[in-house]
């Protein structure tokens, strides 16, 4: 069965509506963390041409990924890693189940990961009955929330200080009036402490893979992921294979343009690298690709594999900081989510490209200059081709397409009222039912004249005049 | 220099004093600018909708009206947007090429090819802020946009400052999207209808009076929000204040 | 074909058809010419604190101001005495009481405040982690400018494990307001000796 179609407006329009804190909170904090970025970006003069460096490098090595994911394996096995290559989801989260299984381990502590996210691993490994940790105070929130993260780097950041009090009070007993986050961030270390203490494993996802030496760099401000990857003795980590970068020396880019773009700050507090397993514990890698591959080869959105993940572009838009990462109904929200989500179902996801205005701004402050935008206005053409739109959408067009295309039909009165209508239906009428435009807004009033009718008589009069003698 | 004007659909119907005063302003330079009768729609409603289909013809007859031209100009940034930069419903033989690289954005043509240096005519007393729409500063770069780190430019504002009386106020989110995007605006009502009236708030923040912009469909759009709202914001196309008029 | 044949024959059936050459990377010109005083801006950015003890015997005792009597404290350097040896620690869980830990770092980043850790400064890598507090020993002069030249000095290839670490544990998960002590130590004071 198809998956029901994911309507980003009705969301959007629902997150808007529940009350005048939620968006107006979300909209700012994501406006500053974009001001930040400025300020942080700007001290740095060589910004845009490190992007243009990272971008390059990305683009090198997905030309070059099957030497690269070689040298990659070849290092991380040499230095005494375990790897595992998963096709899709359902291979990755197998092969964490048997490693799981084997050492008869029964609770995780896992670290913020996309790629298991778009995996649902955590699902998978509760139904087998495995207790999973979110670690990440913000994934944890959402988890307790039976929620998916909203935001790659901030994933509550939908959410109130009074919506998490609530949320603590009944997970773990605090005050539910106490919305200071200082006390809830205080309560929730207490808990997950003693849940880092108990886990079989740690799991973390990675932000980088280096080809030269088979080192994965995680990056986190919490230290979370170093906890779960230094006291159990087992860390699996979770790879996709776009995240390869050829060199060490390559970090020194990547890192100055990841924490800067996401957040604005000069790095995160902690940037680890594990080059094997730690004295007395164990390494396992799960290489997964999950439709990966397949994007590779789509000529018009391979670029989009060159993601750091850091959510500049989520930050930046003005749609997605009115709407709430949830309206997306996938793992991947925002601008890089619209471009990325159709890869895993285009009808489900078919309406993402249009909750958009263009206004390019994402891909101005992506630090690996992923064409965002462009890519949008595509999956656009994608969908129209495919027939995934509404019909009542593709009616309008079908005749503003007719109009435009015949000057006399467009012209055919010369009257104001009938060019009004004629070019109306595509924007402003093209619902007549709901008549959304008049909603928030009133309509234009139409001129007296078009310019047409007024260019034809000012000519006619300048003829005149040049007639009299 | 042979030049065409290009005035697109909803700027013949609905403001046409925009495109009087474009004409006007042209005639200023000593350009001697010839008006297609025939033109209708670039095409850029239905290619946004990624409606390739429906956007052939019109770009096909966009083509037939603006051959031939040294300078196609229209106040329009988005859809001279759609021209420059999209335009690709329709096969891009040399003749479809030409008028793309040929068609301009008033302001950029105003700006880069007649060099403008002063607007003796212009005057215009009020204390007023400058939208240069997205399609104008991300896609044109008729502006530096923000997100990008280099030198500051801002060939609207540069335009406006020989203006006499004009007092330009600046914004706290100066090139924010302010949600028409097209058909956006009416699938997206919602998110479209809080983007227009944060950018109100951010005006009556300032103070501004009069808002300025080289794209009128943005501010059919604002202006829409600030009239059901019952703002008292007024709302005019850059060419009008660059001519003196008609207001 | 097994996952691993699949997935590198899907890798290369897919690759773009055009190559893209590494690029050139050039040298980038220096914006902090004075290491010590920018590194001590950036711990304060980062929500760490800074000393400058004469000497070992000095960073000894301001240890003890600090953090007082009854604490746990736990160190992997020989400069600096604690009360739990971390040499006899068998299992990682053993620190879990740890109130301070006290690590040499070999070098530190002027451009953003970060020291390096590795595996063999850490001894045990739970010791930067679940340590309530944090004590960092840096040589003032062991300062490179940048995160190029950081990632010249470091040797991955001979540790397991190693961390650039930016002041103390972080978040900004809730409500967007900062709040230091998430998961990792509450606060982090480099001695610079």
């Amino acid at each position: 069965m198809a998956a029901k179609r994911v309507d980003p407006a009705a969301n959007a329009a629902a997150f808007l509506d529940q009350d005048d804190i939620h968006e107006p909170a979300h909209d700012q904090n994501l406006w500053a963390a974009r001001m930040k970025r400025d300020a942080a970006a700007k001290a740095i003069p060589e910004w845009e041409e490190l992007r243009n460096i990272a971008s390059q490098i990305k683009e090198h090595t997905l030309t070059h990924l099957d030497q690269y994911l070689e040298q990659f394996e070849a290092n991380a096995t040499k230095r005494g890693a375990k790897i595992y290559w998963a096709r899709d989801a359902a291979e990755h989260n197998q092969h964490v189940w048997n490693i799981l299984n084997e050492r008869k381990i029964s609770s995780i502590i896992k670290s913020k990961s996309m790629l298991q996210e778009e995996c649902g691993m955590t699902q998978f490994l509760e139904t087998r009955g495995i207790t999973v940790t979110e670690s990440d105070l913000g994934e944890r929130i959402q988890q307790l929330d039976n929620q998916p993260p909203s935001h790659i780097v901030m994933p509550a950041i939908h959410k109130t200080p009074a919506d998490i009090a609530k949320i603590f009070s009944k997970a773990i007993g605090t005050d539910p009036d106490n919305t200071d986050p200082h006390y809830l961030n205080e309560a929730m270390r207490e808990d997950a402490r003693k849940r880092f203490l108990q886990a079989g494993a740690g799991m973390t996802g990675a932000n980088f893979a280096i080809a030269e030496t088979g080192t994965f760099v995680v990056c986190t401000n919490e230290g979370n992921a170093d906890i779960g990857a230094a006291v159990p003795r087992v860390h699996i980590a979770s790879i996709g294979i776009e995240k390869i970068l050829p060199k060490v020396t390559d970090l020194g880019i990547f890192i100055r343009l990841l924490s800067r773009s996401a957040l604005g700050t000069l790095a995160t507090q902690y940037t680890s690298h594990f080059s094997g397993p730690r004295k007395g514990g164990e390494l396992h890698i799960i290489i997964t690709d999950n439709g990966r591959s397949k994007r590779l080869g789509m000529d018009d959105f391979w670029h989009s594999l060159k993601c750091i993940r850091c959510g500049a572009c989520m930050n930046t838009c003005p749609v997605y900081r009115r709407s709430g990462g949830l309206s997306y109904g996938a793992t991947y929200s925002g601008p890089i989510g619209i471009i990325l989500d159709p890869t895993f179902d285009e009808s489900k996801y078919s309406e993402l490209p249009y909750h958009s205005t263009l206004c390019g701004s994402c891909t101005d402050v992506c630090p690996v200059k992923i064409d965002i935008s462009d890519q949008i206005l595509r999956w656009r053409k994608v969908m129209a081709e495919k027939k995934y739109l509404p019909i009542s959408r593709r009616l309008a067009f079908t005749a503003a397409g007719r109009i435009f295309e015949r000057p006399t039909l467009f012209h055919g009165v010369e009257t104001v009222a009938s060019a009004a209508l004629k070019i109306t239906p595509h924007f402003l009428l093209y619902n007549r039912a709901l008549n959304p435009w008049g909603r928030h807004r009133e309509l234009p009033h139409f001129a007296k004249q078009t310019f047409r009718e007024w260019f034809m008589q000012y000519k006619l009069k300048n003829q005149e005049d040049k007639q009299q003698p | 220099m042979k030049v065409a004007l290009f005035i697109p659909c909803y700027i013949d119907a609905i403001y046409p004093e925009a495109g009087i005063a474009t004409y006007e302003l042209l005639q200023r330079f000593g350009v001697t600018v010839e008006y297609p009768p025939n033109q209708t729609c670039c095409g850029q409603p239905m290619a946004n909708e990624g409606d390739q289909g429906n956007s052939a013809a019109a770009e096909k007859l966009f083509v037939q009206n603006f051959s031939g031209y040294d300078y196609i100009v229209g106040p329009a940034g988005s859809c001279v947007k759609h021209v420059k930069q999209h335009f690709d419903a329709i096969p891009q033989t040399d003749e479809v090429k030409a008028v793309r690289a040929n068609t301009w954005e008033l302001v950029e043509f105003l700006h880069d090819v007649l060099r403008v240096d002063a607007l003796p005519w212009a005057y215009f007393r009020y204390k007023a802020t400058l939208h240069n729409s997205c399609s104008s500063i991300r896609g044109l770069g008729i502006a530096q946009p923000s997100e990008l780190m280099g030198p500051y430019f801002n060939k609207s504002e540069h335009l406006l400052r020989m203006v006499e009386g004009l007092e330009l106020v600046p914004m706290d989110r100066p090139d924010e999207c302010c949600g028409f995007g097209g058909t956006f605006c009416v699938t997206d009502e919602a998110v479209s209808a809080k983007m227009g009236l944060d950018k109100i708030d951010d005006y009556i923040r300032n103070e501004a009076e009069f808002i300025i912009s080289p794209d009128m469909s943005c501010l059919m759009h604002q202006q829409g929000i600030a009239r059901k709202a019952g703002i008292d914001l007024k709302f005019i196309h850059i060419a009008q204040v660059l001519n003196g008029g008609p207001f | 074909m097994n996952p691993r044949e699949q997935i590198f024959d899907a890798v290369r059936n897919h690759l773009p058809a055009e190559k893209i050459d590494y690029p050139q990377i050039p040298v980038f010109q220096k914006t902090i010419t004075e290491l010590l005083p920018a590194f001590e801006e950036r711990l304060l950015e980062a929500g760490a604190t800074f000393f400058l003890p004469a000497d070992l015997k000095e960073a000894q005792q301001l240890l003890v101001q600090q953090h007082g009597g009854g604490s746990v404290i736990c160190s992997a350097t020989p400069d600096i005495k604690g009360n739990r040896d971390i040499r006899k620690v068998k299992n990682p869980h053993e620190l879990a009481d740890v109130d301070v830990g006290v690590i040499r770092a070999s070098f530190g980043v002027a451009e953003n405040g970060m020291v390096w850790l590795t595996e063999e400064d850490l001894v045990v890598n739970a010791l930067g982690f679940l340590s309530q507090h944090l004590v960092i020993l840096l040589k003032p002069t062991a300062l490179v400018a940048d995160m190029y030249d950081a990632y010249v000095k470091v040797s991955l290839e001979d540790t397991a494990y190693g961390c650039f670490m930016m002041g103390p544990s972080a978040t900004a998960d809730i409500g967007a307001v900062l709040v230091h002590g998430a998961q990792g130590a509450r606060s982090l004071s480099v001695y610079l000796v």
